[in-house]
């Protein structure tokens, strides 16, 4: 049984040494879709800033309005732009063929972005835009180097630079400097919101992405306890009876 | 001999039954008058875990067939579409693909539980062999069903698998047009896939189990031990005395294993049905591309040892041959087991040895199998790969010459 035992504890162990190898991001991030107030700010956001160019073509407005409470005439005020039914898609009125050529690719659809990429990945990626005059755009992304997408949102953000990495630690200000972020990015032109009101505006944006992800998450979830709590109860009934019959054998 | 109808001559409506299908019979020569040892411990939950998980994906796999559309152009869509429109189509769809993993991990515990105390040796090994075929199909249908999302691992994954088929001399590259149906992975690809995944493997699949249940009901079950519970029976009514109807007491003991393993199965499915990336790997989340090659391609991860041993080996066909090898030998292990007992609670210091380093060898060459080749970890693909075809092929050498205990008369407690 000894034997067994250890059998198992080096399967286990052998199923613990799976944990991913993932790359580093600058940015910490936990998403938290369940946050209904964020996804909220983050879907008007989305809206304002992102669905310009990027559908959501598996997400439609009336899943929205049921999901986050919002109702239908408030949706189609504030969230529809493209359509006035709420029970189409996230459609962008960017072409295709035309945008391949004016950007280099076609903005990609993110209705399940967030479970391509990971929630961390897009809340660095709209944090770690810099200043670089050798792209096309003259931007580039720590999340995503050589990136194809202008810096839209920088008029909120404002301008971040990378310190040239020669300078080394006599480019790094005093600690508690607020334009330092752990992504080593410096702010050099503020935008409208503090680095603190643009971080918490991606969060949210972030978060209505892992919504549009997966929907039904927080049905599925909700459903989940009580199916635990279920089988738990059905556990210990089935344990007794397997107890009262066996009571004979020896 | 011919056969008797209702020998248990049962009256009334079940007689009128018995009169015209063994229903008594089956119900008694299977169920409640199947003898089973007494001593059956954890490892021996499996077998009815299996066939749960089984069952679990043929019903929800019916539910996803009514909304998938097995169009190249449509596929990924149609996925994404049963996981938002279709009513609980999200959690559906997350049974039928944790419940592929769930399958691979009790059958392989199944497996191993075989290998533990011998429960291929004779007269079980064409059980042994009925579980091979199924464990051969569930590949298949495995491989199948991971390409119809049609997202980018998918397409990938398919591509990788159906070219190896291409390493086959001569008549490989046609081989490979005739599989695909296309000179690359496309709607005709998919389409016969599907059609292997939903109709052709099914059937294979429970026609097996059923055969591998038949076989085992013929001769009985092994238990931990490795003694045959036949041999000692009750003079007047010729019942094993170590043996215990199968109903009730593995059905309500059983039972009690299937509530247990739906909170772990449930767990993942309700709470992390991607499974950290390994239910659901992340570039399934993206469409199937065929211009873009995604930076690595790896096998979903109960197919990561195999995997591992065709990449240990440099030349392409000697790794696929090594690759089928490494499944085809544990179709021998019944003839490769020379030991005088079964069990390995009786078995010598040497196969001891070898299962352990076994069991590390196929551990370490799943996690290699799912992570990017470097100079150290081919090394270690290559000792994995040498333990784990050594463990099978000296089996016939330490197994015969190895010191055994005694078996006992009477299963143990």
């Amino acid at each position: 049984m000894k034997r067994l035992i250890l059998a198992i504890a080096g399967l286990t162990l052998s199923v613990a040494a799976f944990a991913s190898e993932g790359e580093e991001l600058p940015l910490p991030f936990k998403p938290d879709p369940a946050n209904l107030f964020s996804v909220q700010r983050g879907a008007r956001d989305f809206m304002a800033y992102c669905s310009g160019c990027h559908s959501m073509k598996h997400l439609r407005y009336n899943r929205i309005g049921e999901d986050l409470g919002i109702p239908e005439d408030m949706l189609k005020k504030n969230l529809m732009f493209t359509s006035q039914k709420a029970g189409d898609p996230i459609i962008s009125s960017m072409p295709a063929a035309e945008s391949e050529k004016w950007f280099g690719r076609t903005p990609p659809d993110l209705t399940v972005e967030a479970r391509y990429r990971g929630a961390d990945w897009i809340y660095n990626y709209l944090n770690t835009f810099y200043l670089d005059p050798s792209r096309p755009n003259g931007v580039n992304n720590l999340a995503l180097p050589g990136v194809a997408m202008p810096a839209v949102l920088w008029e909120l953000q404002g301008w971040q630079v990378k310190p040239a990495e020669a300078k080394g630690d006599a480019a790094k200000p005093e600690a508690g400097e607020e334009e330092w972020h752990s992504t080593g990015l410096t702010l050099v032109q503020p935008g409208k919101l503090s680095p603190e009101e643009y971080q918490k505006f991606t969060a949210d944006i972030t978060n209505f992405m892992v919504y549009a992800a997966e929907p039904g998450r927080e049905g599925r979830i909700s459903l989940g306890f009580k199916v635990i709590l279920y089988l738990l109860v059905l556990t210990v009934l089935t344990y007794l009876l397997k107890r009262e019959f066996w009571k004979d054998v020896h | 001999m011919a056969i008797i109808p209702n020998p248990h001559k049962t009256t009334g409506f079940l007689g009128w039954i018995d009169d015209r299908f063994p229903l008594t019979k089956l119900w008694k020569d299977h169920i409640a008058e199947y003898y089973a040892p007494k001593n059956f411990n954890f490892w021996y939950f499996f077998g009815s875990l299996a066939m749960l998980v089984l069952v679990n994906q043929l019903i929800t796999g019916i539910f996803l067939t009514m909304h998938y559309k097995p169009d190249a152009t449509q596929a990924w869509d149609s996925v994404e579409y049963i996981m938002r429109d279709v009513p609980w189509g999200n959690v559906i769809r997350y049974l039928h693909s944790t419940g592929a993993s769930a399958f691979f991990v009790v059958v392989y515990l199944h497996m191993y539980r075989g290998l533990l105390y011998g429960s291929y040796r004779k007269p079980r090994e064409l059980i042994w062999i009925f579980g091979m075929l199924i464990f051969f199909a569930l590949m298949a249908e495995a491989f199948c069903g991971y390409v119809l999302p049609w997202g980018q691992m998918s397409y990938w994954g398919a591509h990788v698998i159906i070219s190896l088929f291409g390493a086959i001399p001569g008549i490989g590259p046609d081989l490979v047009v005739w599989i695909q149906g296309d000179y690359v992975p496309s709607d005709a690809t998919l389409n016969r896939l599907f059609s292997l995944h939903v109709v052709a493997l099914p059937f294979v699949l429970v026609g097996l189990v059923i055969a591998h249940l038949i076989a085992l009901h013929e001769v009985g079950s092994n238990n931990p031990d490795g003694i045959e519970i036949k041999k000692k029976k009750d003079p007047v009514t010729h019942i094993p005395l170590d043996g215990i109807p199968f109903h009730p007491y593995y059905t309500v003991k059983d039972l009690f294993g299937v509530s247990v393993f739906l909170i772990i199965f449930l767990g993942v499915v309700f709470f992390a049905p991607d499974g950290g990336g390994y239910v659901l790997e992340k570039p399934n989340f993206l469409p199937a591309n065929p211009l873009v090659t995604p930076p690595e391609i790896t096998p979903a991860w109960y197919f990561g040892a195999f995997y591992a041993i065709l990449r240990a080996i440099p030349n392409k066909l000697l790794g696929v041959i090594a690759m089928f090898s490494s499944v085809l030998v544990i179709f021998l292990v019944p003839w490769l087991d020379r030991s005088k007992v079964k069990s390995i609670r009786y078995k010598g210091p040497f196969t001891k040895i070898a299962l352990a380093l076994f069991t590390i060898a196929f551990a370490v060459l799943v996690y290699l199998g799912m992570h990017p080749v470097s100079e150290e970890r081919t090394l270690v693909a290559r000792i994995g790969t040498a333990i784990y075809f050594g463990f099978f092929l000296l089996m016939p050498f330490y197994s015969s010459m190895e010191k055994t205990k005694t078996e006992p008369e009477r299963v143990t407690e």
